[in-house]
This record gives C-alpha cells, sequence and structure tokens, in this order.
C-alpha cells in the first residue's frame, strides 16, 4: 500500500521536476515533496501508525526515495542553472574593438633608457655602477688625466670655469681617478653623468650632455679585452650583427687611443644617408690607460694595466631613436616624450 | 688640414693607390682623413681653345659668335661672355662633355652640367667656353680670373690640351683631422712621412740646396737677434734677402697653395705660405729698412702698450705679450701678427725673414686675449720643434734662390736655448705584445719604426726618437705605434681572463631607479634640464633678497646670463618645462625630474659643493595637491619609508601658495617639500591663472631612509572591528592632529583608519568643519569582543575631546 503510494509520489515528482524550467518551479516542486508540509514528509510523518516490523522498512524506502529525489532535484537545478549562464554570456558579448582604457603612465626619458640599456650590459658584465661630482677640481678634470697646465683642451673655450680651481667638469674621466685613488683593485667601473662644455645650444651640441666612462683595471688586461669587451657591448646594444672597427685617435689620458665605429645599424654597412654614406657610425673613445695616470694615481703601471672608455650618452640616444635635434632632448615637450 | 694627393706623391713617388684607398689607410694608421674632393669632379673633355675670330650675333645684343680652334678641328661658340677677345687661349668644354658649375658659382650641382650641341637665338654653338667657376673653382684661389666672363690661360699654353691638367686640377684634396699630440703632421711633409710609413713606401723629403754660399755679404753683419725672455721664444732664426724682385710663383707652387685654399699673391708671399704648408713652420718677413739699430729683440710688452699690427687695426697688450722689437720700437707680435710699421710693401729693397718657435700655451693665451688668432697663431699654439726653424728657413731661401726673387745673404743669425735633443725609450717587444694582446716578432715592430724615421741602437736596445716626434716618451707611446702599423684591426678580439667582480647598479642609484617606477606609474614623463640658470630665476620664485637658495655658484665663463650660475634648487627646471608645454597647449602635463642642486658650503667655492639629487614632481592641469600627496606616500611607501610622515603647513615658501604648500617630515628630519605653485610664480612663467603643483624630494635624506629589506608579517586570521566616529572639529585642528590621536590612543588593537568624509558648509556652524572617519581593530591572537573595542574607543574619544572637538553621536 505505502509502497505504491510511494511509486505514486515518484511518478508525479519525476514529472514535475521534467516539466520545470526555471528555478522558481523547481524549488516549488521542491517543497511540495520534501518541504515541512511536502508529500514526502507526509509519508514519514504517517509512519507512527505503521507496525514496529514495518516501520524500518518503510523508513528506508522513504529514505531513498527522498535521496533519489534529492539527486534528481539537485540534477534538474544543475541543468537550468547551466541554461541560464548561457543565455546571460549570450546577452553579455562586448564589441572587443571599443576603445581600450589604458593606464595613464608616463614616459621615461630617451636618454634614461639607452643609459639603462647600457647600464644593464656592463652590470652584466660585472661593472660597478658608481658616481663623481659634477662640480670637479681642475686636477681631477685635467691633470691627473695627463692633460696639464696648458693644454688646449683646458681653453676657456671649452670648460666652463667656477674659479681657478673649480670647474664644471668635462669629462666623466675624473671618476677614473677617483676610483683608482680609492686603491681597491681590481676595478671594473661604469660612470654615468652630466658633463659640461662650453657650446652654444643647437640641433648637434648641447652645453650639458652625458656621458657613460668605463675603467677596468687589472693585473692582466690588454688591448686586444678592451676590443673584444667594446665589440660585446656593441653587439648587446645594436644587435648581434653588428660589426666594430676600431681607428687609431689620441687622448691625453690613454694610449694606445682608439675611436670605435660600428656598423650602420640602419644599413648593416652598404651606406645610406643615416651614416652618411659611410657605412659606419663612430660612437665612443677608448684606449688602454696611460700609466703616467696609473702611477699619479698611485698604482704601479709594471703590475697594472687598464682600459677605459667613454660614451656620448646623447649620441646613442640620438641614433638609436633616430632624433635628429639635440634640443629636444632638454625641452621636455610631453608630445616628444610620449613617443618612448 | 688639407693636402692634396698630388703634393704628397712628390715625396712618395711609389705611392700608388685609390682616392678611396688612400683615405681607409690612412684613417687605420691614425692619421683620420674626414673626407675628400676631387678637384676634376665632373670635368670632361674640357680642351685648350684658341678664339680664332668673333662675329656679333644676328639676333642678340649680348651675343658674339666666336670660332675656336680646339686642336683637331674648328668649332663655332656662340657666348655671351664679356671679355672674349681673338687670340685667347680658354678652357673649352667640346658637346657631350660636362662641366663642375654655373658661370654664377652658385653650389655646384651633383652630377655637374652636360653641355650639348645647340643653337643661342638661332645660331648654332658646339661647345662652350668655361669661366673658373663653370670648371668648380673660384677667384680665390685663381685670383687672375676675371671678376665676370671666361678664364683666359697664358699665352705659352697648347692649344688641344687638357685644359684641367693644365690649370693642375687632375688632383684629390683630402682634409684630415689631426690629433693634438701630431703637431708634425701639420705640415704636408709629415702627412707624407705618415702616408709612406703606412704604404710601406720610401719618403723623399724635398732637396734643398745650401744658399746663399758664394755672397760675401753676410746676414750677420745686418742683424743682430737677442732673446730676452728665453722661456717664450725658445728658438728665432733670421735671414736677410736683398734685392726683392716681385714677379709671379711657377704654376706648381701656384697649385699646391691653391690645393690648401690659400690665393697665390706673388713669389715671395708665396713662398712664406708655402713653407708654411711644406714645413709647418709660419715663417714672417720685415722690410729691413723699416728696422732700426740693425737689431732684432724677442720680448714682452709692457702692460698698456698699444700695437698697430700690418691689417691696420690698434691692438692692446699686456706684459704677457711676446713682441718681436727692433732697436727703438715693437714691430710685430711674436707668433700671431707682424706690424704695420715693418711689413713688407711693394717698394721694399731688402727684407729679413723669421723663422722662429715660441710657447705655444703662451701664444694660445695671447691670441685669445688679444682678440686675434691667424693661421699662424693657430700653428704656433701647438708648440713646434725648434730643430724644424731652421730646416725651414733653409728651404725658403733655397726658393727664394730657385725663383730669383732674391740675394739671399750667406749665413744665418740662429738664436736659441738647448735645443731639444733625440729621446730615448726602451724596446720591449714582448711587454708591447703583452700590452696589446698580440705575438708580433720584434723585426716586425722594428720595420715599423725604420718606416717612421724612429732608429734602433741594438747596443742599448733603444728607440731613438727624432726630435719632430714630441708625442713620442715612453712604452705606451712605443705600443701604440706597433699598433697603428700592426693594424689597429688585426689585434685579436678577448674578453678580460681575471674572473669577473659583481656588477651592481648601486643602493642610491636603485632609489632613483624606484622613483622614476613610480613617477612613470603615476603618469609623470620623465625630463632633463639643465643644471645651470638665471640669476633672474631668484626673483621669478619671489625669493627675498637674504634668501639661502640665492647663495649659488656662479660660472666664470658662463655661455651668458641665462645660464651662469648653478642651481640651488629645482624648481625653475620644472616650471619651465611644464611652461613650454602649457604654450604649446598640451593639456593635463605631468612631468619629473631627477638632477642636481649645487649647495656652496662657503663662497667663493673653497671645497666641492654639496651636490644633492633632487625628486621633483610637477604638473598642471587634472589632479591637485593630494594627487601629489598621494605620489609622494606612494614611492616612500615603495622605498620602505613607512614611518607616519608628517607635513608642516607652516613653511611659508615664498613660491607656493600661502595656504596650500608643506614640508614634507619624516622622522623629525625634513626631506622634501610640496604645494601650489604662487599665482605670481605661475604667471612670471607664462602660466597666469595655471594651478601648478610641485613636490621636492632632497634624494640624501630618502637614500639614507630607504630600505628594500621587507618581513612578511603574516596575514591576520581572526575577525576585525570597524567603528565610525563622527565629529565636529574647529576648521584650525588639522587632519594631522586628529590622526596623531587616533594612532597615540588606538594602542595595538588598531589596525587602521580613514577619513571618509569632510564636509562644511550649511549643516555646520561657522569656524567649524565634520569630519568621519571609520577607525578598524583587530587582535592577531583572538577575536576581539565589543568590550575591548569599546575601552580603546573610549580612550580614543576622550583623547579627540581634549583637541575641542565635539563627537556627533
Amino acid at each position: 500500500m505505502i509502497k505504491t503510494k510511494l511509486e505514486e509520489i515518484k511518478n508525479k515528482a519525476l514529472k514535475r521536476i521534467e516539466e520545470s524550467s526555471d528555478l522558481e518551479a523547481l524549488n516549488e516542486v521542491r517543497v511540495a515533496l520534501l518541504g515541512k508540509k511536502g508529500e514526502l514528509t507526509a509519508v514519514l510523518k504517517g509512519m507512527k501508525e505503521l507496525s514496529a516490523e514495518e516501520r524500518p522498512k518503510v523508513g528506508a524506502m522513504v529514505n531513498e526515495l527522498r535521496s533519489d529525489l534529492e539527486k534528481r532535484l539537485n540534477h534538474a537545478k544543475d541543468v537550468i542553472d547551466y541554461k541560464v549562464m548561457e543565455e546571460r554570456l549570450k546577452d553579455e558579448v562586448i564589441d572587443v574593438t571599443l576603445p581600450a582604457k589604458r593606464p595613464a603612465m608616463g614616459h621615461r626619458h630617451p636618454n634614461q633608457i639607452a643609459l639603462e640599456d647600457m647600464q644593464n650590459i656592463f652590470i652584466g658584465m660585472g661593472y660597478e655602477v658608481v658616481e663623481g661630482p659634477e662640480i670637479e677640481r681642475d686636477y681631477y678634470n685635467f691633470e691627473a688625466l695627463n692633460i696639464p697646465a696648458d693644454h688646449p683642451a683646458k681653453d676657456e673655450q671649452d670648460t666652463f670655469y667656477i674659479n681657478g680651481e673649480f670647474l664644471l667638469r668635462t669629462q666623466t674621466s675624473g671618476v677614473q681617478v677617483h676610483e683608482m685613488e680609492k686603491g681597491k683593485l681590481p676595478i671594473r667601473m661604469i660612470s654615468p653623468g652630466r658633463v659640461f662644455r662650453s657650446d652654444e645650444v643647437d640641433a648637434t651640441h648641447s652645453p650639458s650632455f652625458h656621458q657613460v666612462e668605463g675603467l677596468l683595471i687589472y693585473e692582466d688586461v690588454s688591448f686586444s679585452d678592451l676590443k673584444g669587451t667594446l665589440a660585446e657591448f656593441a653587439r648587446e646594444l645594436f644587435g648581434e650583427e653588428t660589426k666594430v672597427k676600431f681607428r687609431p685617435h689620441h687622448f691625453p689620458f690613454t694610449e694606445p687611443s682608439a675611436e670605435m665605429d660600428v656598423s650602420c645599424f640602419k644599413c648593416h654597412g652598404k651606406g645610406c644617408r643615416f651614416c652618411k654614406g659611410e657605412g659606419w657610425i663612430e660612437i665612443l673613445g677608448c684606449g688602454m690607460v696611460h700609466p703616467h695616470v696609473l702611477e699619479m694615481s698611485g698604482i704601479d703601471p709594471l703590475k697594472y694595466k687598464g682600459f677605459a672608455f667613454g660614451v656620448g650618452l646623447e649620441r646613442i640616444a640620438l641614433l638609436k631613436y633616430e632624433i635628429d635635434d639635440m634640443r629636444l632632448l632638454y625641452e621636455n615637450d610631453v608630445r616628444f616624450l610620449n613617443q618612448f | 688640414m688639407n693636402t692634396s694627393l698630388k703634393w704628397i706623391r712628390s715625396y712618395v713617388p711609389e705611392l700608388e693607390c685609390t682616392d678611396r684607398e688612400y683615405m681607409d689607410a690612412m684613417t687605420m694608421t691614425g692619421t683620420k682623413v674626414e673626407g675628400f674632393k676631387r678637384l676634376d669632379r665632373n670635368l670632361e673633355k674640357i680642351v685648350v681653345g684658341q678664339i680664332k675670330s668673333i662675329e656679333r650675333h644676328p639676333d642678340a645684343d649680348k651675343l658674339v659668335v666666336c670660332q675656336v680652334d680646339t686642336g683637331s678641328e674648328t668649332i663655332q661658340i656662340v657666348t655671351g661672355a664679356p671679355n672674349v677677345k681673338e687670340g685667347q687661349k680658354v678652357p673649352v668644354v667640346l658637346a657631350g662633355g660636362r662641366v663642375a658649375g654655373g658661370h654664377d658659382g652658385g653650389p655646384l650641382p651633383e652630377d655637374g652640367i652636360e653641355i650639348k650641341d645647340g643653337k643661342l637665338r638661332g645660331v648654332e654653338s658646339h661647345g662652350m667656353m668655361c669661366s673658373i667657376e663653370e670648371l668648380g673653382s673660384g677667384r680665390d684661389v685663381f685670383p687672375d680670373a676675371p671678376e665676370e666672363g671666361i678664364y683666359v690661360f697664358k699665352d705659352s699654353v697648347n692649344v688641344g690640351d687638357d685644359a684641367v691638367e693644365v690649370l693642375g686640377l687632375h688632383d684629390t684634396v683630402f682634409e684630415y683631422e689631426i690629433t693634438s699630440n701630431r703637431v708634425d703632421c701639420y705640415s704636408v711633409l709629415g702627412i707624407a712621412r705618415e702616408a709612406a710609413a703606412t704604404f710601406g713606401k720610401p719618403f723623399i723629403a724635398p732637396e734643398v740646396p745650401e744658399t746663399g754660399v758664394n755672397e760675401s755679404e753676410k746676414t750677420a753683419d745686418n742683424i743682430s737677434i737677442e732673446i730676452e725672455d728665453k722661456d717664450l721664444c725658445t728658438r728665432y732664426v733670421g735671414r736677410v734677402v736683398k734685392d726683392i724682385k716681385f714677379g709671379e710663383s711657377p704654376d706648381w707652387m701656384k697649385e699646391r697653395l691653391r690645393s690648401a685654399g690659400i690665393r697665390p699673391i706673388n713669389n715671395v708671399v708665396d713662398i712664406t705660405n708655402y713653407v708654411m704648408l711644406e714645413y709647418g713652420q709660419p715663417m714672417h718677413a720685415f722690410d729691413l729698412s723699416t728696422i732700426a739699430g740693425n737689431k732684432i729683440v724677442v720680448r714682452r710688452a709692457k702692460d698698456g702698450d698699444k700695437f698697430t699690427t700690418l691689417d691696420g687695426q690698434e691692438r692692446n697688450l699686456d706684459h704677457d705679450v711676446l713682441m718681436i722689437c727692433d732697436g727703438e720700437k715693437e714691430i710685430g707680435i711674436a707668433g700671431i701678427m707682424g706690424g704695420e710699421n715693418s711689413m713688407i710693401t711693394e717698394n721694399v729693397h731688402d727684407m729679413l725673414f723669421e723663422a722662429a718657435t715660441f710657447n705655444g700655451a703662451n701664444i694660445r693665451k695671447s691670441a685669445k686675449r688679444i682678440g686675434l688668432r691667424t693661421d699662424a697663431s693657430g700653428i704656433f699654439e701647438k708648440g713646434l720643434d725648434p730643430h724644424n726653424a731652421l730646416d725651414a728657413m733653409n728651404r725658403a731661401c733655397a726658393l727664394i734662390e730657385e725663383l730669383g726673387c732674391g740675394r739671399v745673404l750667406n749665413g744665418a743669425v740662429d738664436v736659441h736655448g738647448e735645443l731639444p735633443e733625440k729621446k730615448h725609450i726602451a724596446f720591449e717587444p714582448e711587454r708591447i705584445n703583452k700590452y696589446l694582446g698580440t705575438d708580433i716578432p720584434a723585426e716586425t715592430m722594428l720595420d715599423y719604426f725604420k718606416r717612421l724615421e724612429v732608429e734602433y741602437d741594438e747596443g742599448t736596445k733603444e728607440l731613438i726618437i727624432p726630435t719632430f716626434r714630441q708625442d713620442l716618451v715612453g712604452f705606451a707611446d712605443s705600443s701604440e705605434e706597433v699598433a697603428r702599423f700592426f693594424g689597429y684591426d688585426k689585434i685579436p678580439v678577448t674578453l678580460p681572463s681575471s674572473s669577473a667582480g659583481l656588477g651592481k647598479l648601486g643602493f642610491k642609484r636603485m632609489v632613483e631607479q624606484v622613483a622614476r617606477n613610480i613617477s612613470e606609474f603615476s603618469g609623470f614623463s620623465q625630463a632633463m634640464v639643465y643644471s645651470f640658470e638665471s640669476p633672474k630665476v631668484f626673483d621669478m620664485l619671489r625669493l627675498p633678497e637674504d634668501a639661502p637658495e640665492r647663495q649659488a655658484i656662479k660660472i666664470s665663463n658662463p655661455l651668458g646670463e641665462d645660464f651662469s650660475i648653478m642651481r640651488t634648487l629645482p624648481l625653475n627646471g620644472m616650471l619651465t618645462s611644464l611652461s613650454t608645454n602649457y604654450n604649446r597647449r598640451n593639456k593635463d602635463v605631468k612631468l619629473y625630474e631627477l638632477g642636481n642642486i649645487y649647495i656652496p658650503k662657503s663662497l667663493p667655492l673653497e671645497e666641492l659643493p654639496d651636490e644633492r639629487m633632487q625628486f621633483t614632481l610637477g604638473f598642471y592641469g587634472e589632479g591637485d595637491f593630494f594627487t601629489l600627496k598621494g605620489v609622494v606616500e606612494e614611492y616612500l611607501f615603495k622605498v620602505g619609508m613607512r614611518e607616519r610622515t608628517k607635513y608642516d603647513a607652516s613653511c611659508s615658501r615664498p613660491y607656493f601658495h600661502p595656504g596650500r604648500q608643506a614640508d614634507i617630515i619624516y622622522d623629525g628630519k625634513k626631506i622634501g617639500y610640496l604645494g601650489e605653485i604662487h599665482p605670481a610664480t605661475a604667471k612670471s612663467y607664462d602660466m597666469e591663472g595655471v594651478r601648478v603643483y610641485i613636490a621636492v624630494l632632497d634624494m640624501p635624506y630618502i637614500v639614507e631612509f630607504s630600505t628594500f629589506d621587507r618581513k612578511y608579517e603574516g596575514i591576520a586570521r581572526y575577525p576585525a572591528i570597524s567603528r565610525d566616529i563622527s565629529m565636529v572639529v574647529p576648521k584650525a585642528v588639522e587632519a594631522g592632529k586628529i590622526d596623531e590621536m587616533i594612532l597615540q590612543r588606538g594602542g595595538k588593537l588598531l589596525e587602521s583608519f580613514r577619513l571618509f568624509d569632510i564636509y562644511e558648509g550649511d549643516q555646520i556652524r561657522d569656524g567649524f568643519k565634520s569630519l568621519a572617519y571609520s577607525v578598524t581593530f583587530r587582535d592577531k591572537t583572538k577575536t576581539l569582543s565589543d568590550e575591548d573595542v569599546n575601552a580603546v574607543m573610549k580612550k580614543i574619544l576622550n583623547g579627540l575631546e581634549g583637541l575641542g572637538i565635539e563627537l556627533r553621536s
């Protein structure tokens, strides 16, 4: 009897579950069956009228049916949930080609980007980044670098003087001397910084610009090591296929001295307007540290040798980013800066 | 320095190379060629022609019709040149040929101008007679060319010959960048020596015969020379030439002068210029009859002396200017320019030739002080080899005799102190190889030195350096000579063998790097500005006369007042950059800058100033004071400065809005300041009515306080309890005071607090404002009870009431 009743409840329930098309309808089914006043609950309530032997049997049957129905109800809910979600997703289609909302980030100065590129290369090669003063003593800017009192480079036309002893450094090379004087050997350093020359402002000149100085001092280092180091640097900075050319030159504080050209990164050496048809672009000066310079800084030139180099930062930035007027670097027009 | 290849070849006859090969090879051995110019570029099919007849053009008044014999034929040429005459020999470009430029002497077209058969006003014309400008040159070096019209040859040239050859234009002129150490290469001979060494060909110096040997009259009978200031004049060679006969120089000399851009004038002047180019030794000639007392004295001028140079200008002298004087007066400024009172004129009969060497630095400084930099002073200032002076004098006198322009007297008067001796440098082939990273045999090295006229003493194993190579002094110099001629390109490419140290950026630069990152994340772009500025900046920033910021380091030789002082605060650069943007109508501009200010410890400067890196943020447009304050605080947090930052509004900086500025205080130190720019200052920077905000952080303090150490403190597991406090506060009480009270009273349980509402207006009585805070409490060890929170809240509220604050429910 009870069994038939349960069978009846089940069949009716299955039909209603099947007919429920939304969560609300499904919930009504659940309440009608399993709620406090639900049909199945009523069956359970009526069990006290049964005999002691029948009660566990019927109880088991009811529970079985209850758990079966619960499973079915849950499944039906999942199905409806999924359907609802599908429909929502359909409604939520967006036009992905609408404009992006970009965070309003600032931009780094091209000089700084070029500097960081260079710094990273040399840090990777084990160089430490150090600094020196921009207002410098005459001795460190000139004399200690083998530029004696009457050298034409000291001519007032090139150098900004504060007074007889102090000046605005014309090169970062003085930092070499400061580092050597510390007496901590070996040395592997680069020193980026601001330098000053008495040049009127125009498209290719600025009275204030930046250099990156490099110095390596070991017991055993040669001109071939200088070539290798700077060739590596050029490839890292301008690309793997970059070739380098070293030409003899003269700097008072290095001997032998050289200028390094890199193959034009626009035409790869064929010659174009960018490299003025040469196929090569001059980018830095370098050489073996002059023994007299070592000596003046208290380093025994018979025991230690070194090489040094100096790169014009603006020159690299102008070349790399194809900026045709140096004045743009110091105007700080955001229409310029935003391009980096 | 410019030289013609033809001239170089006259000393290196075996030199065979193309222009390009010469340029590359010379550059790679250290004589950098900046460029070259073929003098016969675009000059094709140009011959010497002779004008046989001239007839008027039937239809044009300004044109004539010439029959011109070109050697192989007679052609008809129509010309408008005003100077043609029958019988003249002239350069003729044949049809199908090419000339370098137009007759107006304007810029030369890339491919020249092709000449074709044609008709001028109906009359056939086959070719063209050329002006010097059409041949790519000019009257500056061909002074004999007419101002307008066809160039006319001397009658001695042959009709039908290559006219370009006759003009000496089959040549290439090279332009060099000579480095300051190679004084010897400021001469054709010096460069020829390098060329010979570079190409491994023999160098043949010009033959200089002895002069004046048959003369009974001696120079010494006519003149005596005395050097008073031996430190400034190392050698003075004088020689007298009598019976001067002015005339034209031979073509070969004129061609060479022209190739160096020097205009031929007359034989005597040309010889002086020629020897200056060839030997790198400037010379001077005095009219002997003007020299009083038959005497030359080389001495310093007296302060306040005035002297008229041969260009007719009066010059002011001082004690450091070296003068050439006679027995009575000054007759020339040593190494710079001769005097009007002793100059050679066309009436000169006898002259004194001078070849001297002076202290280069003194010449350079004198020329600058006097304001007269000449070709001669430009060479003297490099410091010349005294040995070369006598050689140059001998060469000049030989040319005088060769050209027959005077009677060179017997012997020179040669006064000098101790002349420099040949230096000796130890020859250390192994050390050189180690230094260069090469494996060059010693014999090869010695061969390089031999080419450079450096001798080798096998006994002492020393290199003996010729005196003209003043730059070769020690081991490193000898290794450079080897490297140059072995070839920098052949030196191997290696990396330093010693183990690398640790590369690092350094703490200061890391702290700066965070500043850049935070700025850019917050929308600020990086600016770069000059370190020097105008003293007017202080007025624009409204700094009082006695403001310490006005104590700035002055540049003694600035580019102008606008670049004359080293900045003591970074505001001007930022304001100028913002102003540039504003006036170019860029909207909402945010910039930051990292750069030093320079604070003198004393003035005038006696020790290095304090160079303080400043991190400056500035903007106009969207945002306000608190936008900037937020960037500052975010930065401080990111560099590990996590103590509470205080803001002191009582700083009254004159460039800021009096009620919108604060000093930034961290751990009791003033680490920076921020504020809205005073409207008067904004106006000075052409930003009238614009609200501009600037914050400055003094990086030495930031670096001191920064740390990149971080400790994880765990994530709270127990719930927090929040309470809101609503209060009515007298306006004068800063929110900062309330913050401090909450912090002070909140104790361990206080997790955070936040001002979430601020109101001033109708519902609040005058002089008060309404503030609402949300305060959050949490215990890391247990769930908080209401009683715990109530106790703390009570303390906070009591404290607030003590500040005169009225609490609302």
